[in-house]
């Protein structure tokens, strides 16, 4: 609560409405696309582009901001608030997810298999996991825990090192350290993406295994695919994090974007985790 | 001003009253040992509510009337007291425990459906029930086994439409066939649905259990008195969700006998469907039961089951002999057309809803329906 | 867009203001974004109103008259969702920027900018809702619930509504991320958090009430796009899912929401009546408990929506004790009131009278949500017109006349101009009077029986059904009167002085000037 300076109030910005017309965009385009309008694939793509325009704008503004010395220590504390609550946000939307999960497994099909609704309404079912569900007939293997996805259970976790060693260089200066440390944890990132497109292929084709394969297919699909788009996002992050510090910006004292990226990178590493054991594994 | 809205209030109050004596103000006569337990559970709370809430609010008038500026009264500093605070926390919460203790019992009693007399599974279509007795080991085992019955609102559509037609005393609460069960018996009754989730209802036994597609949940009642009970569909399910009631006849055990023969007689069909439970032998025991045997006959499909809809062009179905409807979907060609009535479209439901109906028996429907509409 | 400018940073706003429609596009400041919130929910209201109004013409008489049944479901399902999302909630979200900066004597809230984007993120999400209408197979009319399987077989209309839901969403998060924000980071030196007044403190816990939940909602509908599209089966029991689940997932959300659309009204209605009753809030500690209370207990009393899907006896009880429980904070906030207002010296403006009514009103409400929550008259009374009586108690009488009541409160710091007592009192009596004819016979239908959410009923519902329409014609009548005492208040009037209410006390009153000026504390006031 030092007021050393006032508090950086923004000057008015184009970029807010510009990003709500690109979701008004989105929305009706989504939603024709996935009601076979004709127009739908434009308006979505006009709306995604205007969504990267705005982006790209509004975050380099607020990286200039933040070059220019604009942000003092109160800021950055809004700025660690901020970034914390934004991750206990996403942290309930995988949860209900894997609330999901939790209830079909434990709950929904063992229910299915027993009692007066599996006597009288699907009597040739038994219940178990993994499993499609009572009326699906296709059958589809479940993917194993001790493949590839040990081993993205290893290249993330190996990210969540380097991305913490890129940090401590950051902290005394050693700039090449954080650029290696950056690039690695980038490569590390991208490398997990290409071996869970991997996997992906093999389910498809191999195992079967689609979103349409009942509580198992739904849920392993749903959950690891948010997760893919996180780990997207993050590796986004990353790269343009590591622009900026090949652009020289950051201090050893004031770099709080870095530290933000890094949060939601061992965010998305922690769901990983979570994945791993409760959707792979157990 | 303050007066002119006082007179309004007591206005619209006698207003209320007045009417209030024509309607009613509480909840249906109960008429099982869990309605009556229902009945007075409700009683009990609405009164401890209305005595507390004349306590507080006693004393939040007192307080406006007296401690006003206007009367000259000075305000108190007080703003802290952690003696009563501590008693206005502990006295509800002692007060809740007094509620939640019948309510426990309540619970218990409602969720026992254990050793019934007799079991009838409710299935949920939109938009209409389907009754079935299912073998059960209780005491009336085997006099009513593999009745099933489809039941549907019986108000004439130019009731509903038309608000010159006179409507009738249940104006949406009669049903074309209703389902019937023997007083001083524990009914159990199984929900499931067919389409979307619909809820079994019925006030006056305290009755009310949703109907989940994909599942069965079961509640219970014991009715002593014979009458008719009546009930609708509790749920929203969709267009005609207003438009399923649910009556149930309940009759004397020996009437009831009577009643399970002379259906069983009606409908050979039901009675072997082993295992009686296929949401099929519903429909088809209710609707076709023609249909096992003989001849593909397309009239008699339609008559039986299509023209519930496309009779009158109920649910937005094209009405037979309505040329305009028909014109483009017959263009479509007859394949597509049979295709549709089979895998059903929209609000179309596949073979009409009857799973029992082989694809040729569809087939013809639609070749009668388009006979007649050409 | 905007470069830097390389000015001092003594002089950290830009003093530039852009005029015309790109002041409103554009702004960054607090209380511009705040007046759009407000006029946007009143714009909302007044649609979801017109929507009510819409089904109570249809319930005037038994038969069907004006609508066919699909369109009247989706007249109750946008009237839900609109007057949830779009009405009541922005309404709070636009009296927290307006307020909390004031309150705690901050510049601007944390993230001037982005609190821009989360009202301009609104209009597009009320765009996509009302076009639902016009698509081919209309508006989703799935209940504002949106209960699968219902809603996976809707057409068009329900993916729109599931991405206004997703839009909104955003827009609630990060509204909630800044207002946190501002709380815990720019309160000026020496404001406490034990010293903070009490509509800061409700604003917190309902912040984070909204972060908690809204992206379970998003979850939610995701996952019924899923299965609507891409053939999921989270909801389908043949693929091992459960209609059920959705039900779970939504009203994990859906309780938690309710206390988010009445915590702030207690915060406002906990400002006003100290102030009207020149007398100190009683139990300012136990009011902040109670409302942390409140929350924390309502996240775990969702199913009790759900008593009659068939769970568990153990599931049932375990939900009633909970839920009966909320009636013990409630009831320590309501006793706190009171005994605010006893010994006081009171007068009766209408910001009083709106507060005294939320008080009588919203308490009557409160009473019929403790009935059901006891499980075996739930299930009597579920899914019928007594739960439409309950939740217009505690939303319109709760909520909405907390927010009239809010809004003469503060309309001459807002503005600078006082009301007209006159209008605001006619407002009052006419909203008291006219709710109560709607929604108090709506009590008597639900007990004998009259099912919720039907375009058409039974010949003995018939008498209170038309009570309950012409009462809510005049209902909505009676906001006219509301619009007509704001538009006047905003054109001129007697000039409002620094603080208007004798007792009222916090730093907006007392350390401002009426009008509030455009930038106000930039240098942070010192609280004691
Ligand atoms: C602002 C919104 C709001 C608020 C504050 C509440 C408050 C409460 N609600 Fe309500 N509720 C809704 C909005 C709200 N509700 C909505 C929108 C629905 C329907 C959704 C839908 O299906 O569409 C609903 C439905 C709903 C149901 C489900 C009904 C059904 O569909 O079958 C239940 C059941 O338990 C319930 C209970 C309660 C309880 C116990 C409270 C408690 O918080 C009330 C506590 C207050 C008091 C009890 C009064 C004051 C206390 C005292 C004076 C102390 C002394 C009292 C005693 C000891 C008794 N509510
Ligand atoms: C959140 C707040 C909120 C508010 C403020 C209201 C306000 C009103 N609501 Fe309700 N309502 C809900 C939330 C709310 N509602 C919810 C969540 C549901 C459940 C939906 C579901 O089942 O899915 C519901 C359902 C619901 C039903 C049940 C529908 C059904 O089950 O089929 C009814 C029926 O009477 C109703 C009526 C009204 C009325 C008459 C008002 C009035 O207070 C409205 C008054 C406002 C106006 C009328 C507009 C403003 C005035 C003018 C524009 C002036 C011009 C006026 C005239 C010409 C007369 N609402
Ligand atoms: C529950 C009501 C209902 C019943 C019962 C019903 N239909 Fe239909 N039917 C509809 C509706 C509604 C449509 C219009 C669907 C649409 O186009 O949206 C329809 C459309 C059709 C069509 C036209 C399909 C097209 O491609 O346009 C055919 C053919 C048809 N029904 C045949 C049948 C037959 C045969 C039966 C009986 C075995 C039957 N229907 C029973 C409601 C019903
Ligand atoms: Cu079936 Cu409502
Ligand atoms: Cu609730």
């Amino acid at each position: 609560m030092q007021h050393a300076q006032p508090y950086y109030v923004p000057s008015p910005s184009y970029w807010p409405i510009i990003g709500s017309i690109a979701l008004l965009f989105m929305g009706f385009g989504a939603a024709f696309v996935m009601n076979d309008v004709e127009a739908g694939p434009w308006v979505l793509v006009i709306g995604l582009a205007i969504l990267f325009w705005m982006m790209f704008g509004w975050f380099g503004t607020v990286a200039r901001e933040s070059e220019a010395g604009r942000y003092g220590p109160q800021e950055d504390i809004s700025f660690r608030w901020s970034m914390s609550w934004f991750i206990f946000s996403e942290v309930m939307f995988f949860a209900a997810f894997f609330g999901a999960l939790f209830y079909m497994r434990v709950l929904s099909v063992p229910d299915l298999g027993s009692g007066a609704t599996g006597e009288y309404l699907w009597s040739n079912f038994k219940a178990g996991w993994p499993v499609a569900g009572p009326g699906i007939e296709d059958t589809f293997r479940p993917m194993g825990a001790w493949g590839l996805p040990a081993l993205n259970t290893a290249l993330l976790l190996t990210s969540g090192v380097t991305v913490t060693w890129a940090h401590w260089a950051l902290k005394v200066g050693n700039r090449f350290q954080l650029n290696l440390g950056l690039f690695l944890t980038i490569a590390l990132g991208v490398l997990f993406l290409f071996c869970q497109a991997y996997e992906y292929a093999e389910a498809f084709h191999e195992y079967n295994l689609t979103l349409k394969m009942g509580a198992y297919g739904a849920s392993f699909f749903m959950l690891t695919g948010f997760h893919g788009f996180h780990v997207t996002i993050g590796t986004i992050m990353l790269i343009v994090i590591l622009f900026r510090c090949l652009a020289g910006h950051f201090k050893p004292e004031h770099h709080f974007a870095f530290e933000a990226v890094s949060w939601y990178w061992h965010f998305v590493d922690v769901v990983w985790l979570m994945l791993f054991v409760l959707v792979y594994w157990l | 001003m303050k007066k002119l809205s006082l007179v309004a209030l007591a206005s619209a109050t006698a207003l209320c009253s007045g009417v209030a004596v024509a309607s009613r103000l509480g909840l249906q006569d109960p008429e099982t040992p869990i309605a009556r337990q229902i009945y007075s559970l409700h009683s009990l709370i609405l009164w401890i509510c209305v005595v507390i809430f004349v306590a507080v609010f006693g004393m939040m008038f007192y307080a406006i009337l007296k401690h006003r500026k206007s009367v000259g009264h000075k305000a108190a500093q007080f703003h802290e007291s952690t003696t009563v605070e501590i008693i206005w926390t502990i006295i509800p919460f002692v007060i809740l425990m007094g509620m939640a203790y019948p309510a426990t019992k309540t619970v218990i009693d409602m969720k026992d459906t254990s050793n019934p007399d007799l079991t009838i599974k409710a299935t949920g279509y939109q938009w209409k029930w389907g009754y079935e007795y299912v073998k059960g080991e209780g005491s009336l085992s085997g006099v009513s086994d593999g009745i099933a019955l489809l039941s549907s609102l019986a108000t004439p559509m130019d009731q509903i439409y038309d608000p010159k037609v006179q409507k009738s005393e249940n104006y949406l609460l009669e049903v074309d066939t209703e389902m019937v069960v023997p007083i001083n018996k524990k009914i159990r009754i199984l929900t499931t649905a067919n389409d979307v989730i619909h809820a079994f209802w019925v006030p006056a036994f305290g009755v009310k259990q949703d109907a989940i597609p994909g599942f069965i949940r079961d509640t219970w009642f014991k009715v002593e008195k014979p009458g008719i009970y009546r009930g609708q569909c509790a749920e929203l399910c969709g267009k005609e969700h207003g438009f399923m009631p649910i009556v149930v006849r309940a009759v004397e055990e020996d009437e009831f006998k009577a009643w399970a023969e002379k259906r069983k007689a009606a409908t050979p069909a039901a009675a072997e469907a082993a295992p009686a439970v296929q949401v099929a032998a519903v429909d088809a025991a209710a609707t076709a039961p023609a249909a096992a045997a003989g001849p593909v006959d397309g009239k008699k499909t339609y008559d039986g089951l299509c023209a519930a809809c496309h009779g009158m062009g109920i649910a937005g179905a094209p009405k037979v002999g309505d040329k305009a409807a028909w014109s483009t979907r017959i263009a479509q060609g007859p394949a597509t057309l049979a295709k549709h009535a089979i895998e059903g479209i929209r609000a179309m439901p596949a073979k009409g809803g009857n799973p029992a109906l082989s694809d040729a028996e569809v087939t013809a429907a639609v070749e009668h329906m388009v006979g007649l509409s050409k | 867009m905007e470069a830097v400018h390389g000015h001092d940073h003594a002089h950290d706003h830009d003093h530039h203001h852009p005029t015309g429609v790109t002041r409103w596009l554009t702004t960054t400041n607090h209380k511009d974004i705040g007046t759009m919130y407000l006029w946007f929910s009143f714009a909302m209201f007044i649609s979801g109103g017109l929507l009510a109004l819409g089904i109570r013409a249809e319930l005037f008489q038994p038969g069907l008259q004006l609508w066919r049944p699909e369109f009247f479901n989706q007249l109750t399902t946008m009237h839900g969702l609109m007057m949830v999302f779009g009405a009541i909630m922005p309404a709070f979200v636009g009296f927290a920027n307006w307020q909390i900066p004031l309150m705690i004597g901050a510049s601007d809230m944390a993230f001037a900018r982005m609190n821009n984007f989360s009202f301009w993120l609104l209009p597009p999400a009320a765009l996509l809702l009302m076009a639902s209408f016009l698509v081919p197979g209309g508006a989703t009319g799935a209940g504002w619930t949106l209960y699968a399987p219902l809603s996976v077989q809707q057409g068009m209309g329900m993916d729109l509504a599931i991405f206004a839901i997703h839009i909104m969403g955003a827009s609630s998060i990060m509204g909630s991320i800044n207002i946190i924000t501002t709380i815990l980071n720019m309160r000026a030196p020496g404001m406490t958090l034990m010293k903070m007044p009490l509509f800061v403190w409700t604003w917190l816990i309902t912040a984070y009430l909204l972060i908690a939940v809204m992206p379970v909602l998003a979850g939610a509908v995701t996952m019924l796009l899923t299965d609507r599209h891409f053939g999921t089966n989270f909801f389908n029991a043949a693929g091992g899912g459960d209609p059920v689940l959705y039900q779970h997932v939504f009203w994990f959300f859906g309780h938690p929401e309710v206390y988010i659309m009445i915590l702030p009204a207690f915060g406002i209605v906990s400002q006003i009546i100290p102030a009207f009753a020149r007398k100190p809030l009683f139990g300012y500690s136990s009011m902040v408990y109670a409302t942390a209370s409140i929350a924390i207990l309502s996240f775990i009393v969702w199913a009790h929506h759900m008593f009659v899907t068939g769970m568990p006896a153990a599931g049932q009880l375990f939900f009633m004790y909970a839920t009966m429980l909320i009636a013990v904070p409630t009831g320590v906030k309501v006793f706190n009131w009171v005994a605010t207002m006893w010994k006081g010296s009171m007068t009766f403006e209408t910001p009083m009278l709106f507060s005294v009514g939320f008080l009588f009103v919203f308490t009557m409400g409160g009473f019929t949500g403790l009935i059901l929550a006891v499980t075996p008259v739930d299930i009597q009374l579920q899914d019928t017109y007594y739960v439409v009586a309950h939740f217009h108690y505690v939303l319109v009488a709760g909520s909405l006349f907390a927010l009239f009541a809010g809004t003469y409160f503060w309309l001459p710091k807002w503005t600078g101009n006082m009301y007209s007592e006159t209008l605001g009192k006619l407002h009052f009596w006419c909203s008291m009077i006219f709710f109560n004819i709607t929604f108090f016979v709506m009590h008597f239908l639900g007990l004998a029986g009259m099912p919720r959410r039907i375009p058409d009923y039974s010949q003995q519902f018939a008498d209170f059904n038309m009570i309950a329409s012409i009462g809510a014609f005049g209902f909505g009548l009676s906001q006219l009167i509301f619009l007509a005492a704001v538009v006047k208040c905003i054109r001129g009037g007697e000039k409002a002085p620094a603080n208007p209410w004798e007792g009222a006390d916090t730093l907006e009153w007392t350390h401002l000037p009426s009008p509030a000026p455009y930038h106000s504390f930039e240098t942070p006031p010192v609280v004691k």
